[in-house]
């Protein structure tokens, strides 16, 4: 066993297995003493995983981990925290109708005569605080505050509760330059502290500007452990990704669609919304959107589909106009959208597969036309077919389905109305890898058959994957546009980070 | 001024409002015998709504208030006029009783995973039952203690009276105000109505929280049962028909949020005592039937609920600005 005094934190070949994958295969991690420690992977890497058995929010299969070079098995999140390891997520884990104090003290508030004394708390909150470079009222609702803010009281409550490891996990997702600035002085005032920090993101220059050292995880595997300064950006990307990805990828788009386009947004916005963009979108095309967490995607996906309607511009089909002004608009033009959060908007998880399956269809023609079980039956095993739908049968409950399935039925939802322009706002979010691929191959075939598509991403090589042209977002605008050869991860990274740092001068 | 003392603010403009124009047509209003009365008349009620802030404030409901109190009134009843057993003692086992019955369900709502609404709905057919099981007539006390008890008051300048029953109401008041705002429990209790999964992974004791906080409930409504007792002199399974529903109303025209996590203890007794003042004025008036009290609660608690909505929307913008 490899412990010695600088790791603060040894993960030694965890092992952790869910009903028919393997999530963690004898994964080694080790966090030094006042280091950065990155961890990387694509969705399903096993990231997350890994994290939930360090922080006991899942009980590992196999393996030990040693903090402080002593043996231990949190039991739960809270168990964790006791003994030193403390979470930050990117929803921020706190409770926004209490005050910033009652946050950073809930259940350890000072007492006077067995009464909070709240001045105390208030007192020594502010002085908590005041190490953060905040200068806050913390009297005030958490709520009133930033989601920037948040996190930062969310690390100054987990530091000061566990004080030996901190786990940032997306922490940067939602904030804008200034606010990652500022939290990257914090973490690496923590990291002079002597704290082991694992920091976990999607951003790659964020990596190399604050972490030490990187590991990857790829498959429930590790790939590796090397120094951030040891690594350059390409190499970085074939641990994440895979030789075979990487080739795959360059073979994707060789034939670009041609001809005119089908479908033209003019000027098309929502004030507060979305800027006014012009769009296009030719037949047989996927137009692949990037962008961070807020820049402005899923705006503009609920605009195209009319679930907000657009307050400027003009949409036409063919060159004739058309008005998108509810989604059920939108359907009659043959829209079709999947939306991103599948548990909250997409799903009816007590209903079968086939119910959930024909819901969109139904829909269409109106409850007054129902449609025939016979018809039901067909279509539900049409598309269970067709997309692989891993179901006993049409009639069980979608939510007993795993994440994969779930968003494969809710595009064969789509894909039933026979859609000629479908919108995918984050179709391959949380479902594993080999499903992952299943779903980027249906992109394809849909692309083949003459489809329209318009697909939201957070997966940059997933985008470069499948899109024959892609939009960059940033602050709720389209600011770059790449095709053909110009789609690769790098240039859509730069364009991405190009477009941030011209909002951060 | 922080958003969330807004309701609050508004609930106490309304209540001043209302009073000075009750005050300009009424000018008897004002003096303390009619504020004495409004205390002592709406002393049950006030008690058993501290216990339903609780409740709401950490998101759930306990709709077995009502009945609790009609079972508290009958059990003492009967106790009283079978046994010789002093009332005091009768007291302590009706509360023992109560606060069981409210600790039962709140470890229902938890370890089952029971919505609140449902387990306190059988709780209240439960406890309604069991009063009928008691007795189905009503039942005259007539314990020389009890005569003792409404003889005690505290007697103000202006001929008017704190009645026994009107002071334990405001004790109550009082002693839940530093229960909700100054102890662990109470900010428990808000962290509750924040998110009940957020609050366990910040370490919140969820379980003995929640079932403490319908314990309270249920010791509150038992102690409101004893209040109505002294205050109707009866023990009757029919009586206090609703008055989970009233108390509902003062928490929430107090400014507390129906869905938990915001409000003050202190609103409800400013809830409370609009609805007694509005109360108040049709009686003086004489010739309003009573049922404007209900239309006019209606229409209040219409108002409040349009209020939060709108201060909910507020905040949200204010936070997508930021």
């Amino acid at each position: 066993m490899q412990t010695s005094s600088e790791n603060i934190l040894s993960a030694v070949r965890i092992d952790k297995g869910f009903p028919g994958t393997k999530a963690l295969d004898k994964v080694d991690f080790h966090l030094r003493r006042g280091e950065v420690h990155a961890l990387l992977g694509e969705n399903g890497a096993g990231k997350s995983t890994l994290i939930k058995c360090l922080t006991g929010a899942y009980h590992r299969d196999g393996g030990s981990i040693l903090l402080d070079g002593t043996e231990v098995d949190p039991r739960d999140t809270f168990d964790a925290q006791r003994l030193g390891i403390g979470t930050v997520y990117q929803e921020v884990n706190l409770l926004p109708n209490l005050s910033v104090a009652e946050n950073l003290f809930l259940g350890r508030q000072p007492r006077r005569f067995g009464m909070v004394d709240i001045r105390a708390m208030n007192r020594k909150a502010r002085e908590l605080l005041s190490q953060y470079e905040l200068e806050l009222d913390v009297t005030r609702a958490l709520a009133s505050y930033s989601v920037a803010i948040q996190q930062v009281v969310a690390i100054a409550r987990a530091v000061d509760l566990s004080g030996k490891v901190l786990i940032l996990d997306e922490p940067t997702a939602s904030l804008d330059a200034h606010e990652v600035a500022m939290l990257f002085r914090i973490v690496r005032r923590l990291k002079a502290r002597g704290l082991g920090i694992i920091f976990i993101t999607h951003f790659l220059e964020q990596v190399y500007e604050i972490s030490d050292r990187i590991t990857v995880l790829r498959n429930g595997r590790l790939v590796g452990t090397r120094d951030a300064a040891d690594l350059d950006r390409r190499d970085l990307i074939a641990m994440m990704i895979g030789r075979e990805l990487a080739a795959e990828i360059h073979s994707a788009h060789a034939n670009t669609a041609g001809g005119e386009p089908r479908y033209r947004f003019t000027n098309y916005g929502r004030r507060g919304r979305i800027e006014p963009f012009d769009l296009n979108v030719r037949v047989g095309e996927v137009v692949g959107i990037a962008g961070l967490l807020g820049s402005g995607r899923t705006e503009t996906a609920e605009v195209l589909f009319g679930a907000h309607r657009a307050d400027s511009g003009t949409a036409e089909i063919d060159g004739r106009p058309v008005e998108l002004s509810s989604p059920r608009a939108a359907i009659r033009q043959k829209f079709g959208f999947c939306p991103e959060d599948r548990k909250t908007a997409g799903i009816v998880g007590d209903l079968s597969v086939r119910e959930n399956i024909v819901l969109a269809l139904q829909a269409r023609r109106g409850w007054t036309r129902p449609i025939s079980r016979a018809e039901q039956n067909r279509l539900a095993d049409l598309y269970i077919r067709a997309l692989d739908i891993r179901t006993a049968d049409r009639e069980k409950p979608i939510r007993l389905l795993s994440g994969g399935n779930q968003q494969k039925a809710i595009l064969a939802r789509w894909l039933a109305t026979e859609p000629e322009f479908l919108i995918l706002d984050e179709p391959t979010r949380g479902i594993d890898v080999g499903a992952h691929a299943e779903i980027v191959r249906l992109i394809e075939t849909l692309r083949e058959k003459g489809m329209s598509l318009i697909v939201i991403s957070s997966e940059i090589e997933e985008l470069v994957a499948y899109s024959t042209r892609v939009i960059v977002l940033r602050d709720r605008a389209h600011v770059a546009e790449l095709d053909g050869d110009r789609i690769t991860a790098d240039q859509i990274v730069e364009a991405i980070a190009a477009a941030n740092e011209r909002r951060a001068s | 001024m922080k958003q969330k003392y807004l309701p609050l603010t508004a609930t106490i403009f309304i209540f001043v409002l209302s009073y000075a124009l009750c005050a300009a047509q009424y000018p008897n209003i004002l003096s303390t015998r009619v504020i004495g009365n409004l205390l002592t008349d709406n002393a049950f009620l006030g008690i058993a709504a501290v216990g339903m802030t609780f409740v709401i404030l950490s998101g759930g409901i306990d709709l077995s208030i009502g009945s609790v109190i009609a079972f508290t009134g009958v059990f003492l009843a009967v106790v009283l006029e079978h046994t010789s057993m002093h009332p005091l003692v009768a007291f302590a086992l009706v509360l023992m009783i109560t606060t069981l019955f409210g600790a039962l369900m709140g470890a229902i709502i938890h370890y089952l995973e029971m919505p609140a609404f449902i387990v306190t709905l059988a709780g209240m057919f439960l406890a309604r039952g069991m009063a009928f099981v008691l007795s189905i007539d009503s039942i005259p006390i007539k314990h020389p203690f009890y005569a003792t008890l409404k003889g005690l008051y505290y007697k103000l300048p202006g001929g008017g009276r704190i009645t026994l029953i009107g002071g334990l109401m405001l004790l109550v008041f009082a002693i839940g105000i530093l229960l909700a705002h100054r102890t662990r429990f109470g900010t428990n209790v808000y962290a509750l109505g924040g998110g009940t999964a957020t609050a366990k992974l910040m370490g919140v004791p969820v379980a003995s929280t929640t079932v403490s906080i319908y314990a309270l409930s249920g010791l509150l409504a038992g102690l409101s049962g004893i209040v109505f007792s002294l205050y109707t002199s009866a023990g009757y399974s029919l009586a206090a028909v609703g008055v989970e529903l009233d108390a509902i109303t003062a928490v929430v025209i107090g400014g507390t949020l129906l869905t938990g996590g915001s409000g003050f203890v202190a609103g409800t007794l400013v809830g409370i005592f609009i609805q007694g003042l509005i109360q108040t004025y049709i009686t003086f008036d004489g010739s309003l039937s009573s049922w404007w009290t209900k239309i006019l609660i209606g229409a209040l608690l219409f108002a409040f609920i349009l209020l939060q909505k709108g201060i909910i929307h507020l905040s949200r913008d204010n936070r997508k600005r930021a």
